[in-house]
């Protein structure tokens, strides 16, 4: 495999009256061809501004990419003239946001919508769009596909909605899916079709997936790497295994010790992350986790933790990242 | 079509019911036309459905967007005027009530709602939200004990009484859902309508809520209707389940006999679709992946409703609307398949 997208030390802060917002703040990471990377944290921590620092979208005033590089097949993203940043929207790089609506054009048919973009990215004609269009909304599970390109966004259900922004996103063939949030309107037995779709499109075309979700089951499900986020920053890299069965973060384990599992025997009681994230205006000295974190000492008040090796590709931003592995693991045992 | 007969669900002798529902009906006219209104249609949002709740207990009512929960409970408070059925509190008919003699009731009934955000007025403080509720039903004679207890309220759910002054928007998510949480307890209510009211939340704070409304329930002796989506949380926090699908209760059971047994074709997709937070667990797991969207209420399909979707649907099922039956001891399902 090679090294699709590079990430290093992002930065992008939004300029308000109240202060100065450090949404992003210093984020490094890779995504690998073809693999599924997931980014997981409580809302409010970043996750949709990281990734759209990565596409260049963030509104601009107030917020800003403040430093940083999103190295793209080896090209910084952050260096192009918005002519060429345009053709890598959509084109190189496909996008599925949360709310479908907002992202579709309201007064233009689904075909239209389709086949704009396949016109000007793939030089395509239109009666050959139109026929790519209508492929597109087949492999994505739309029943009658030619038959619906006529037809405007609101004819379409929440599920079918976003089933058409995937087919959009993918008709460029990108290398690369960002996938913001993509069921977390949806329900459950719709979730799990949109998921299926995305993941079996994706694989088909060797498209990498960056997967933005708070549902840790969607996450132990479909990536194969997981960054967890908190207040502006990555705060544990691994793969999925290892962030599931041996996380070194103690703001990782308070998320797995949150939620109630529908396999295991019922808990009485459930474990939750005492306190709230911090504001990210006013971030604590130290270590921004302290505040509700139980195994903080006395450097955490004055030190931010680095990323600490933990394993083979895995790290965690903690000082007692030993101390923090052990309690989980003695919890397990007795579970 | 065939009129199938329900049959009422037992209730053992000296069990003590607190809601009592039976063969409850919502549906909503839809009105065409610009002049005259003339109704066109119904929607079939709440469609024959039978429970009941005992005292002290949370019974979950899981089911995807649209399928009836929140009407369902919105009849049990009357706030809305179900079309037919009966809802019996404590004994004592709600549906032949008068208005006034409905509020005297709402006393012992109240809703949390799914977001904290919405729901709370931004021009009250959190004290005078909290409140309120006091100042409506009488429950208090003087200022000072007005003070007294919305501060007791808030301390209950976790909040400092210094915050009273405050107003909604400088409160985070979950303190947010406290207040909504104060000021439902405040009339000491016997019945609670959870509404999603976790849903809107992040995990860890979802957490702290649902520690919350337990400890409430055993210090009140609260009974629990908890409408979600989440089905891994309403099997934490639920006694009984009961799943709706397209207006109709097609499953009903103890929390664990429904999780370890579930009957019911559209039950068992529905547990099937939820990701366990485990990444060998999912490697492993099996999964139905239900077909096509939830059908329309204004036009359910005949029969079961189920049936359009169902993958182990035969002829028959396009008859009749099937009974919801005792299958095994207190587990009810409406399939004529199990
Ligand atoms: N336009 C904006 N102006 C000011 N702050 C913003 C703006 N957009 C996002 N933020 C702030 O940036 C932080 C991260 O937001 P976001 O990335 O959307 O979080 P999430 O992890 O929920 O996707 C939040 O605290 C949010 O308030
Ligand atoms: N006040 C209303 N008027 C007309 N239709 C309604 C009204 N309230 C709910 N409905 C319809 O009734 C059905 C059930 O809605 P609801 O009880 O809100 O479902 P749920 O809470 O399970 O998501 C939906 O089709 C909804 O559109
Ligand atoms: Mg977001
Ligand atoms: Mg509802």
């Amino acid at each position: 495999m090679a090294t699709l997208l590079e990430v290093k030390d992002l930065r992008t802060h939004f300029f308000t009256p109240e202060g100065v917002v450090k949404s992003v703040d210093g984020v490094s990471y890779d995504v690998q061809e073809g693999e599924t990377l997931a980014i997981v944290g409580e809302s409010g921590c970043g996750k949709s501004v990281s990734a759209l620092s990565v596409m260049r979208l963030v509104a601009t005033p107030p917020g800003k990419i403040v430093g940083g590089q999103v190295l793209f097949e080896g090209q910084d993203l952050l260096k192009l003239d918005e002519d060429e940043m345009r053709k890598v929207r959509g084109n190189r790089i496909g996008m599925i946001f949360q709310e479908p609506m907002t992202s579709l054009n309201p007064v233009l048919t689904i075909g239209r919508q389709m086949t704009e973009s396949m016109e000007l990215h793939l030089k395509l004609n239109k009666s050959a769009a139109e026929k790519r269009a209508a492929e597109l909304l087949a492999m994505v599970g739309i029943p009658d596909a030619a038959r619906r390109l006529p037809d405007y966004p609101h004819q379409f259900s929440g599920g079918m909605r976003q089933r058409v922004m995937i087919a959009m996103a993918m008709s460029c063939n990108p290398k690369l899916l960002i996938a913001d949030e993509p069921t977390t309107a949806l329900d459950v037995t719709i979730q799990a079709q949109i998921l299926e779709v995305m993941q079996r499109v994706a694989k088909e075309n060797n498209t990498a997936i960056i997967i933005i979700t708070h549902n840790l089951g969607v996450v132990a499900r479909y990536a194969n790497r997981v960054n967890v986020m908190y207040a502006g920053r990555i705060i544990e890299r691994g793969s999925a295994k290892d962030i599931y069965k041996n996380p070194h973060h103690p703001y990782t384990l308070g998320l797995l010790k949150s939620v109630p599992r529908l396999d295991l025997p019922k808990k009485e009681k459930l474990d939750p992350i005492e306190g709230f994230p911090p504001d990210l205006i006013a971030l604590p000295p130290g270590c921004s986790f302290r505040p509700r974190c139980k195994f903080a000492v006395e450097k955490c008040m004055t030190e931010f933790p680095p990323l600490q090796a933990a394993g083979q590709g895995h790290t965690a931003a903690c000082w007692e990242t030993q101390k923090v592995n052990a309690s989980f693991v003695q919890s397990q045992k007795g579970a | 079509m065939t009129q199938v007969q329900r049959a009422p669900q037992p209730q053992q002798k000296g069990e003590d019911i607190l809601v009592d529902v039976k063969n409850l009906k919502m549906y909503f006219p839809v009105m065409q036309g610009i002049m005259v209104q003339r109704k066109i249609a119904d929607i079939k949002a709440v469609d024959d459905v039978t429970f009941y709740i005992k005292r002290g207990e949370t019974l979950g009512l899981v089911g995807e967007s649209g399928c009836g929960k929140t009407t369902t409970g919105r009849c049990i408070l009357q706030l809305y005027r179900p079309t037919s059925g009966s809802v019996v509190f404590d004994g004592q008919d709600l549906m032949s009530m008068n208005a006034q003699q409905l509020r005297t009731m709402r006393r012992r009934m109240q809703i949390i709602f799914q977001d904290p955000y919405s729901s709370l007025n931004p021009r009250m403080t959190a004290g005078n939200i909290v409140g309120e509720p006091l100042v409506v039903h009488k429950l208090v004679k003087s200022k000072q004990e007005y003070r007294d207890k919305v501060a007791e309220l808030l301390t209950t759910v976790g909040l400092n009484p210094y915050m009273a002054d405050r107003f909604p928007h400088e409160f985070s998510g979950g303190q947010r859902q406290r207040i909504g949480v104060a000021r439902a307890i405040a009339t000491r209510p016997e019945f609670i309508m959870c509404d999603e009211a976790v849903s809107a939340l992040d995990v860890s704070i979802q957490a702290q809520i649902i520690n919350l409304l337990q400890d409430l329930q055993d210090q009140f002796n609260l009974t629990y209707l908890f409408i979600a989506h989440d089905l891994s949380v309403v099997r934490h926090i639920s006694d009984r389940i009961a799943v709706m699908y397209l207006g109709h209760v097609v499953e009903i059971a103890d929390r664990n006999e429904l999780y370890a047994n579930p009957l019911h074709p559209y039950t068992k997709a529905l547990l099937s679709a939820v990701p366990i937070p485990d990444p060998i667990v999912e490697a492993q797991r099996e999964r139905i992946i239900l077909q096509g969207d939830v059908p329309s209420p204004l036009r359910p399909p005949s029969g079961c409703v189920f049936h359009t979707r169902c993958p182990i649907m035969i002829e028959e099922c396009k008859g009749g609307v099937p009974p919801l039956r005792e299958v095994a001891p207190n587990h009810w399902a409406a399939c004529i398949r199990v």
